[in-house]
């Protein structure tokens, strides 16, 4: 509900409305506690300040995760997704990855919706002057029209906008998002109760207008159709779908850039923020790969009824009108009109080290840090730190148990643990490759892996469980059948021959026909006898479950088998104030990260790079001797 | 990932002092020890039979050569009944040193990994085996003795092991950045990695592990024996010493002729090594004039020799010119051999003091036997293989390097197959992320972030 004037206490506040902080206080009011949403405007809530595009390759497994624990991302993605992709499909299960294009106007419309609607959670327009800490303990916040507003948590999710400068060329303005005036006064706030910040960068691409495209002259890319949605709520997607259109930059294009480098903020120094190097500026690409005379750019329309195209691959902050010169230059778009041009935007954010497994701050208990202030890019990394630190606020105010996904369980574990224990001086974004349980961690099984937790949470309906769990059932059960059923030659022989696979001469089980490279749990079922197995295989999710489980059976059993070797050190845990110095045996810059980093466990301690084996044993050691570590059972 | 802590994995290594002794004790401890020393045992009872601190008597049989090694008694220990907690298996063989390697090689072929230093005491210490006073001196004991072997890699950095080891683990992060690149990148217009082209990439770095596994030099020592090359005047009692050293061991294997005339070849078995002495003709004659046409046979009997052995009559006059002579014949063909003087004919001895003061030269007698035992002795240390980062070829000679030579090669071929399967790079991924990780273990190295970094560098990566 949309308010003017706060209470004077909230159970949980959540600063800033992006992907984090609709994530965040939809999950904390959700979970009981009166929860109050500050944004500078309410109508800017659920805006997508770069790319209309929810999920790619990892992403796409965050909003499925996000969506197993009860968070809404998928959910809006789904409601007024335009286009919609698997990406991957060619390549191993792991790393099949939903995406979708979304409407922009109807994304941040949808999202409002769901935020204003919901009860426990007041909105306010305004914006965080002063934390009021007392010790080490958040009190609550001062705000910039005056309202002081107690609180036992606080989620501070302020984007790109703590100290936002946004640079096109030569020019320079204040500003968090296009329009939009930045924050300031928070950075100075919190490094006066000792927390340490640093400055990044990001850009975003000059948007064109539809009608001036020939699009005639470039590459059309269809959506999936049907397509699949993010959502484990949804059955399907009924929206109308749209086409995006693909051309390429050339060598002219490259030229015309290039006589703009010695006014780009980026060669001339003026922005002093680090880039990612996954997502460089056109510029970038031009001047670090020389030697490619042509870059993809998509075209992406950003809704039903917009001119608005979002020219993806061409993110610059290069003076206006090389811009324009430039997108002029490439197949298409020779009379395209420029709606607005790119730029590039540095920020504040402060190194997360600094932060707990649940986000919350070490410096202020209370205090949690969720998205790019974080450190990393993207609205799904953001999104997925909203939903754990809008968890951890609740659970901290109802004296429950911290909540913590483990980097075994999914990829909301590896951000945060990759977070904390590895000092990245670049935007962090999620890479199916940071996984090293990459083929237990799959998109189509995240509610496998965590939708009873979000049950527990109270964040997922009892009948998702219901259903969960007559999945599994007849996972487990059609499992059970294809292993324990032999088939005659003459019944499979044929099948095995039409997909090119030798035929089998006596008996075998079903399981192992499967395990064949081109026989899917499709071609099974018309073989198989049985109404209740053939019933279960006819139904996608239950089928692509037991075809992942069987055909990959050996790979999947060694990355449990690694899970538990690492598991056990997890259990190690290592009291908070530790003091390593007292330790002479480790080495000195063992002892360095670990007194910066604090970890939480021995298995987190043995992760931080710079902290060797030895060190790790020394340390597991004097804990126990000192009688603080409890020891699980290691013989078993 | 670290490697210390796979608390559950099985561990094997020599219990007993490195070096000289009648008897070396292997130990086994984890969930698998009773079935890994059952893949080499044969005796009466089975360990995963025997009851818990009980001695059984029986051989050791490479599984797979079926060749007998030694005749050993094995003590179980029943967890939690045992020094670490877990079981564990106690082999005691004879033969001192390389026996024992032997056997180990075999346990590590049959479930069990090479124990980390102090992992015994770790795991001893972790499952509540020690007092808190015992598990103080177990970090100080983990700190230093890692300290060593840091050292020792530090050293190793300047050599070409490193060097060839970090070779191959940038081709494996090569590979592996172009299957991710794929995986993760797919979306920015990079073209994808060719199946075959990849295939061909890990069976040729497959095949250069394998050959520098090949060469470690204790498998070299255990399969071919080492090479002495026996120098002396015909009168210096070569002849005798061999059959000093031959009646001592009754252990003779052959008497083969050398391939020429003059050089004959001896093999004798000493504290389970096999050593091979080639008596020289090159200082036949007469001390004065050394023939042109014997020093070239002396000369190609010492480069093929791992040891030289100088044996010199202790009961004949010598000159200060001898001596001179000798020292300079070992300088000029010995070269980083370790050459042994040897003084033979103690029980008749007189001459000059030249080569009795001589540092590190040995007395001995081939009749009282002065002296013998000392000199098996040390033969078998000098025999004991350093690694040497000046030696010309490339060598392995840490046990746990091989291992992790071998391990790293098992995941490249496990990850070839997968490829030429048709599995996605996800799944070859894998193995190949292992590979680079056991490699890492011989330099070092291991830091989960190579990957992107290497994509980062050199692939044109864009939204």
């Amino acid at each position: 509900m949309l308010i003017s004037r706060p209470g004077t206490y909230y159970d949980v506040i959540v600063v800033g409305g992006g992907h984090a902080g609709i994530e965040a206080s939809l999950a904390a009011a959700r979970m009981g506690c009166s929860t109050l949403l500050i944004s500078l405007k309410a109508n800017a809530i659920g805006r997508m300040s770069c790319n209309p595009a929810i999920g790619g390759t990892a992403k796409g497994h965050l909003v499925r995760e996000i969506d197993a624990l009860g968070g809404e991302m998928g959910k809006i993605a789904d409601a007024t997704g335009i286009q919609f992709k698997m990406l991957n499909t060619s390549k191993g299960p792991a790393v099949w990855s939903p995406r979708c294009q979304s409407d922009r106007e109807w994304y941040s419309r949808d999202a409002q919706e769901r935020v204003l609607g919901q009860t426990n959670l007041d909105v306010l327009e305004d914006s965080v002057a002063d934390v009021l800490t007392e010790g080490n303990m958040l009190k609550g916040i001062r705000t910039f029209l005056g309202h002081e507003i107690r609180c036992r948590s606080m989620v501070l999710c302020a984007g790109t906008f703590l100290n936002g400068l946004m640079h096109t060329g030569e020019k320079h303005r204040s500003g968090g998002r296009f329009g939009e005036a930045p924050a300031r006064g928070v950075t100075e706030s919190l490094k006066e109760l000792g927390f340490t910040s640093g400055r990044l960068k990001t850009g975003t691409p000059p948007r064109i207008d539809l009608s001036t495209i020939d699009l005639a002259r470039t590459e059309r890319q269809d959506s999936d159709d049907p397509p699949i949605p993010f959502s484990f709520h949804n059955e399907r997607i009924t929206n109308r779908l749209v086409p995006m259109y693909l051309t390429y930059t050339n060598p002219a294009t490259h030229k015309i850039l290039e006589k703009g480098f010695d006014r780009s903020p980026m060669f001339t120094g003026k922005i002093k923020g680090v880039g990612p190097r996954y997502c460089p500026s056109i510029e970038d690409k031009v001047f670090r790969f020389a030697e490619r005379d042509r870059h993809q750019i998509f075209l992406e329309p950003e809704g039903y009824d917009t001119n608005v195209v979002y020219v993806n691959g061409f993110s610059t902050s290069l003076p206006e009108e090389i811009q324009y010169e430039g997108i002029r230059s490439i197949v298409g778009l020779e009379h395209a009109a420029m709606i607005r041009p790119g730029y590039a935007v540095e920020y504040d954010f402060f190194p997360p080290h600094q932060l707990h497994h649940t986000l919350e701050t070490k410096l202020i208990s209370g205090l949690f840090f969720a998205g790019q202030i974080n450190g990393t890019s993207g609205y799904e990394e953001a999104a997925g730190q909203g939903l754990i630190a809008g968890i951890n606020a609740a659970l901290k105010v109802q004296n429950k148990k911290p909540f913590i996904v483990q980097r075994s369980e999914g990829y909301l574990g590896v951000m945060v643990d990759d977070l904390i224990n590895k000092s990245t001086d670049e935007p962090y974004r999620m890479f199916t490759s940071r996984a090293e349980y990459r083929l237990l961690l799959r998109q189509d099984n995240a509610d496998r892996r965590l939708m009873r937790a979000g049950y527990e949470l109270g964040l997922i309906a009892k009948e998702m469980i219901e259903q969960l769990d007559e999945k599994e059932r007849k996972v487990e059960e059609t499992l059970q059948y294809l292993h324990s059923t032999s088939i005659a030659p003459a019944a499979i022989n044929p099948l095995l021959e039409k997909k090119n696979e030798s035929p089998i001469a006596e008996n075998d089980d079903l399981a192992r026909m499967l395990r064949r490279t081109n026989i899917t749990a499709e071609d099974i079922a018309t073989v198989v006898t049985d109404a209740t197995i053939k019933a279960n295989l006819s139904q996608r999710d239950v089928r692509e479950q037991v075809e992942i489980d069987a055909k990959y059976a050996g790979y999947i059993q060694r990355q449990n088998e690694q899970i538990q070797r690492f598991a056990k050190l997890e259990e190690y845990l290592i009291p908070e104030h530790f003091d390593y110095t007292r330790i002479t045996s480790l080495s000195t810059e063992g002892k360095e990260k670990l007194h910066r980093i604090r970890p939480r466990s021995i298995g987190q301690a043995s992760r931080i790079a710079g902290v060797t084996n030895s060190d790790v044993s020394v340390l597991t050691i004097y804990l126990k001797t000192s009688g603080v570590l409890k020891t699980p059972d290691v013989s078993r | 990932m670290h490697p210390t802590h796979h608390t559950r994995e099985t561990i094997a290594a020599v219990a007993t002092a490195v070096g000289i002794g009648g008897i070396a004790v292997i130990r086994i401890s984890g969930e698998h020890a009773l079935s890994a020393a059952d893949a080499l045992f044969r005796g009466t009872t089975r360990a995963k039979d025997a009851a818990s601190h009980t001695v059984h008597y029986g051989t050791v049989v490479d599984p797979v050569s079926r060749e007998t090694i030694d005749t050993v008694l094995v003590t179980v220990f029943r967890d939690p009944h045992s020094f670490t907690g877990e079981d564990v298996v106690e082999i005691s063989c004879h033969g001192g040193y390389f026996v024992a390697q032997r056997i180990l090689v075999l346990l590590y072929n049959n479930g069990a990994r090479p124990a980390q230093p102090g992992e015994f005491t770790l795991r001893a210490f972790l499952n509540g085996k020690l007092d808190l006073a015992q598990a103080e001196a177990v970090a100080d004991i983990i700190s230093s003795t890692t300290e060593k072997s840091h050292k020792a890699s530090v050293d190793l950095l300047t050599g070409k092991l490193s060097s060839a080891v970090r070779a191959l683990r940038q081709e494996i992060l090569d590979i592996c950045s172009l299957l991710e690149l794929e995986l993760d990148f797919s979306q920015e217009g990079i073209e994808l990695a060719d199946r075959r082209s990849v295939v061909t990439k890990l069976n040729a770095i497959q095949q250069s592990i394998t050959s520098l596994s090949d060469s470690y030099q204790e498998g070299r020592v255990i399969r071919e024996g080492i090479k002495v090359a026996l120098v002396g005047r015909p009168n210096a009692g070569k002849s005798s010493l061999l059959n000093a050293l031959l009646k001592e061991e009754r252990a003779i294997v052959s008497d083969i002729p050398g391939t020429t005339r003059d050089t004959i070849e001896e093999r004798v078995v000493l504290e389970g090594i096999e050593f091979i002495f080639h008596d020289t003709a090159g200082l036949r004659e007469s001390s004065d004039s050394i023939e042109i046409e014997g020093m070239k046979r002396t000369s190609k009997a010492i480069a093929g020799a791992d040891v030289v052995l100088f044996l010199i009559d202790g009961s004949a006059e010598h000159s200060a010119a001898d001596h001179l002579r000798y020292k300079e014949i070992a300088d000029t063909y010995a070269g980083s051999k370790r050459p042994l003087w040897v003084l033979n004919k103690y029980d008749i001895r007189h001459g000059s003091e030249t080569f009795r003061t001589m540092e590190n030269a040995l007395w001995i007698s081939c009749k009282t036997p002065h002296g013998l035992a000392e000199l098996k002795q040390e033969l078998v240390r000098i025999s004991i293989p350093t690694h040497d980062p000046a030696s010309s070829s490339l060598t392995i000679t840490n046990i746990r390097h091989k291992d992790a030579l071998e391990r790293a090669r098992v995941s490249i071929s496990t990850a070839a197959e997968a490829i030429e399967g048709g599995l996605g790079g996800d799944f070859a991924a894998v193995d190949l992320r292992a590979a680079m990780n056991y490699l890492g273990e011989i330099i070092g190295l291991t830091t989960p972030d190579d990957i992107l970094n290497n994509i980062f560098s050199n692939f044109c990566i864009g939204k």
